[in-house]
């Protein structure tokens, strides 16, 4: 009913209502921030983004399993034999094609994500045909390399983000 | 502005929508042109806050909620974990634990106003019985609230105020069992407290629906306490108080902002910050600030049983107060002797919240029974004693039209109309 | 009188809010020494140098008793706490064990803490800290400052109190120490602090009132990491709400000029 606002041109009076109505929409919308920001992962839990392993004491052919980010990473210490195996392979013939290189910084290392790529089961380590894991729930094999060879996981098996401190110290995350 | 004005719906959109859910309409007639009193101060800005602060209560509430664990091991440290690790968790804890405070600040002085304008009377007598209502569901809520932090003030406090229903006859011991979910306040209580608390702030809600209907139906008193005639005495919701209430929302805003930012634990309990713990009581046991004048009118009476209905009294004579004080003119302004009574009222209100952060003895003792004694005469002797021999001073004829009875001489004090005391 | 006088009364009233007055059990109760802390005042900030010296008494002295299960050695380095260095951090936090899981045959596991852990504490539990307590049992520390009247004074006071000489006329059992700061005069707690009894790296002189000071400061920051975050957001949103103020005053002004 009562129109405030001269529509043919702007007033001072005009000014002054779009002014407050601008800061006020403004100050408004920044309230909303701290209500989504909560949402984000807490101090605590970004505190544990990343873990420290010791794998000074995995003897070769040994594997370590850590938890980081609520998922099991294998950290296994590949034998000579199995780097061999792992490298010969054909990549281009696998199912989701990677060379053994790109999927490991040092070839004694597999660090790979424990979660089976194809519905989120934890394969077990030294079952399958291919020497390397097996996921029980819908029967996928994995070699080696982590790389999926039989079953239906459609990718291999993730690499996460890790490097190495120092001889002793994996950082993954 | 205009009573006889009607909603147009304006283009295509809404004159669809109109003929099928005539939301617009609802909103346009209710918010937006609804007509409101031309001379309303600023004690009526109230309830615009009153509902801004139910909202960020329970928005804020909604995301405490998210990181809060509501059992006894644990729900101490989660409050911690809350201030600490939560992206801006403190921000909103403070938000809530003051905004309590605050929403009762901004209640009582939207009682005291409708106190003195005479606002409860005919007809709006549901529009202040359904504020009576959301008030006691604010005091429950917000009892429970204080108990979830789980610090020493709140396991005590609850300990002590469930008792009081141990003092009812026969069934006392049976119903506080029930209610505490075992013998003694614990895991079960916090985690029935803590559904409750979560509940109840939605049937506020729900209630304030009603109150803010009621209100429409009747349409706002006013600070003359006289009717409002025609479209003279009334302007449109929109723009001027929709603006006006924001601009008091934001003085209170920043009286709030004070308290979360630079002394948010100065209207809480250094107690509560100590985790609660059944063996050891705390020296003083005192409720959060805006129950301190119930609590003295607990403690006033030797009897346990008569305080306690007395303090349950208190609030349940407010359902009353339509039918006690009968006078038909409404505000205080032409109420010379009223005025008195109620600030008399007033005064001892504040002197009952500070009596019950007081050790009950001696002259505090005292004090206190003086104003409990002056709080129920108030309601029950004087109210019905002055809507019978009460001679009202001169009012105006209307909102708009100043003019009075031709014989009185007419004062000008900060604007408002005051009769000389010659009548 | 005006109405709007209710609300400066209103107000006056909630600050008068209840003065504890302690009333000693035995002795009298001294009021709060003021030593003036940087934090205080709406500006307030951490002294950074005084927040780390008081880590040191903290982890040196007192945590032989009083644990702090809100802290993680990661709080030490954030911003708006004494800031170690990260690599600082995991060197302190590597000095404490924790025992973590267990091995194939169920034993438990122990390895060194790492900054994502809590700080180790003392005891197992309250009645083995009370067992070695003579019976009283020593306050968990993280909330301490926020869990007492003027807490940081309170316990600087109470820190630097022990060598008060005490009144003849009061009787104080043996296993008790007399300290006039605390309420009754009479605390389980021996004299913890003695010049000199931790070395400060900064070369800081380690006196009784130095080390009390250090502490009460780390402590009041323990009490609420967040402090100069919420004064500093605090200050943004007051100038925010100021000027909005003045624009939404001079709106309803206008607005309201043609209304008579």
């Amino acid at each position: 009913m009562t129109d405030i606002i001269d529509e043919n041109e702007p007033t001072r009076r005009d000014f002054l209502y779009i002014t407050t109505a601008v800061f006020g929409a403004t100050g408004a919308a920044t309230l909303a921030w701290p209500l989504i920001h909560q949402l984000n992962p807490d101090a605590s839990v970004s505190a544990l983004s990343s873990v420290e392993a010791d794998i000074s004491s995995i003897p070769e052919g040994g594997s370590l399993k850590v938890a980081w980010r609520g998922k099991p990473v294998f950290i296994r210490r590949r034998t000579k034999e199995e780097i061999l195996i792992a490298e010969n392979e054909d990549a281009a013939n696998l199912p989701h094609p990677e060379k053994d290189a790109e999927r490991v910084k040092n070839k004694e290392w597999l660090v790979v994500v424990g979660v089976c790529t194809h519905l989120g089961c934890i394969p077990i380590a030294d079952k399958g045909d291919f020497g390397g894991w097996f996921c029980p729930c819908h029967g996928s094999h994995y070699d080696i390399s982590g790389r999926i060879r039989k079953g239906p996981a459609p990718t291999n098996l993730e690499v996460p983000p890790y490097e190495f401190v120092n001889e002793s110290i994996i950082k993954i995350g | 502005m205009n009573h006889d004005y009607e909603y147009t719906p304006s283009n295509g959109f809404t004159k669809w929508l109109d003929k099928r859910l005539p939301l617009m309409r609802f909103a346009d007639e209710n918010m937006l042109s609804f007509p409101t009193p031309k001379n309303l101060n600023y004690f009526w800005t109230f309830g615009f806050i009153l509902t801004l602060s139910l909202v960020t209560q329970i928005i804020t509430g909604i995301v405490l909620a998210m990181h809060y664990t509501p059992h006894v091991l644990m729900a101490f440290d989660s409050i911690e974990h809350i201030m600490r690790d939560v992206n801006y968790g403190w921000l909103i804890r403070y938000i809530h634990a003051n905004g309590a405070s605050m929403f009762f600040l901004a209640v009582f002085i939207h009682m005291f106003r409708s106190l003195y304008y005479g606002s409860y009377k005919e007809p709006r007598e549901i529009l202040w019985i359904l504020g009576v209502v959301i008030f006691l569901l604010m005091i429950i809520t917000a009892f429970m609230g204080y108990v979830l932090v789980w610090g020493q003030m709140s396991f005590w406090g609850a300990t002590v105020i469930t008792n009081l229903v141990a003092t009812i006859p026969v069934v006392g011991e049976s119903i506080l069992t029930l209610l505490l979910g075992g013998f003694s306040v614990d895991n079960p209580t916090l985690n029935r407290f803590f559904s409750l608390h979560y509940l109840l702030p939605f049937v506020i809600f729900g209630v304030v629906i009603l109150h803010i209907w009621a209100l429409h139906v009747t349409g706002n008193n006013n600070p003359t306490g006289i009717s409002v005639k025609d479209s003279n005495d009334t302007i449109s919701f929109h723009p001027y108080y929709t603006v006006k209430d924001l601009f008091a929302y934001i003085v209170f805003l920043l009286m709030f902002s004070y308290f979360i930012f630079y002394n948010p634990n100065i209207l809480g309990h250094p107690d509560n910050y100590i985790e609660a713990d059944a063996m050891v009581t705390p020296a003083h046991i005192v409720p959060e600030w805006y129950l301190l004048p119930f609590y003295a009118i607990l403690r006033a009476v030797p009897d346990k049983l008569m305080g306690v209905l007395l303090m349950f009294g208190s609030i349940a004579v407010l359902f009353f107060l339509p039918w006690l004080d009968t006078m038909k003119v409404r505000s205080a302004r032409y109420r010379p002797v009223y005025k008195i009574f109620y600030f008399t009222f007033l005064i001892s209100c504040l002197l009952l919240g500070y009596l019950g952060g007081q050790a009950p003895e001696g002259i505090y003792l005292f004090l206190s029974r003086v104003c409990t004694i002056y709080y129920f005469a108030f309601f029950l002797v004087v109210m019905p004693l002055l809507s019978r021999y009460e001679k009202p001073s001169a009012m105006p004829i209307g909102i708009s039209n100043p003019a009075i009875d031709t014989s009185i001489e007419i004062d000008e004090v900060d604007g408002d109309l005051v009769p000389s005391a010659n009548t | 009188m005006k109405l709007s006088q209710i609300v400066i009364i209103f107000f006056s009233l909630l600050f008068m809010q209840s003065n504890e007055n302690l009333i000693a059990a035995g002795g009298e109760t001294y009021k709060n020494l003021k030593p003036g802390f940087s934090f205080e005042g709406p500006f307030g900030k951490f002294d950074r140098e005084s927040l780390k010296r008081g880590y040191k008494v903290y982890s040196e002295v007192c945590s032989s008793c009083h644990g702090m299960k809100q802290l993680s050695y990661r709080n030490l380095s954030q911003k708006g706490g004494p800031e170690f260095s990260v690599e600082r951090v995991k060197e302190i936090a590597a000095d404490y064990f924790i025992i973590d899981g267990a091995d194939e045959y169920g034993d438990p596991v122990e390895r060194s803490r790492v900054p994502s852990d809590r700080f180790q504490a003392p005891f197992d539990n309250k009645d083995a800290a009370k067992a070695s307590n003579n019976g009283a049992y020593p306050p968990d520390l993280s909330l301490i400052v926020k869990a007492r009247s003027d807490g940081a004074n309170y316990i600087y006071s109470l820190l630097s109190g022990y060598e008060e000489p005490m009144p003849d006329s009061l009787n104080i059992d043996d296993s008790l120490s007399y300290n006039p700061w605390f309420p009754g005069a009479a605390i389980a707690m021996t004299q913890p602090l003695y010049d000199e009894m931790v070395e400060y790296e900064d070369g800081t002189e380690a006196t009784i009132k130095q080390m009390s000071y250090d502490v009460s400061n780390f402590l009041s920051w323990a009490a609420e990491p967040t402090m100069e975050e919420r004064k500093s957001l605090g200050l943004i949103v007051m100038g925010f709400l100021i000027i909005f103020l003045f624009l939404m005053f001079f709106s309803v002004r206008r607005l309201f000029k043609d209304v008579h």
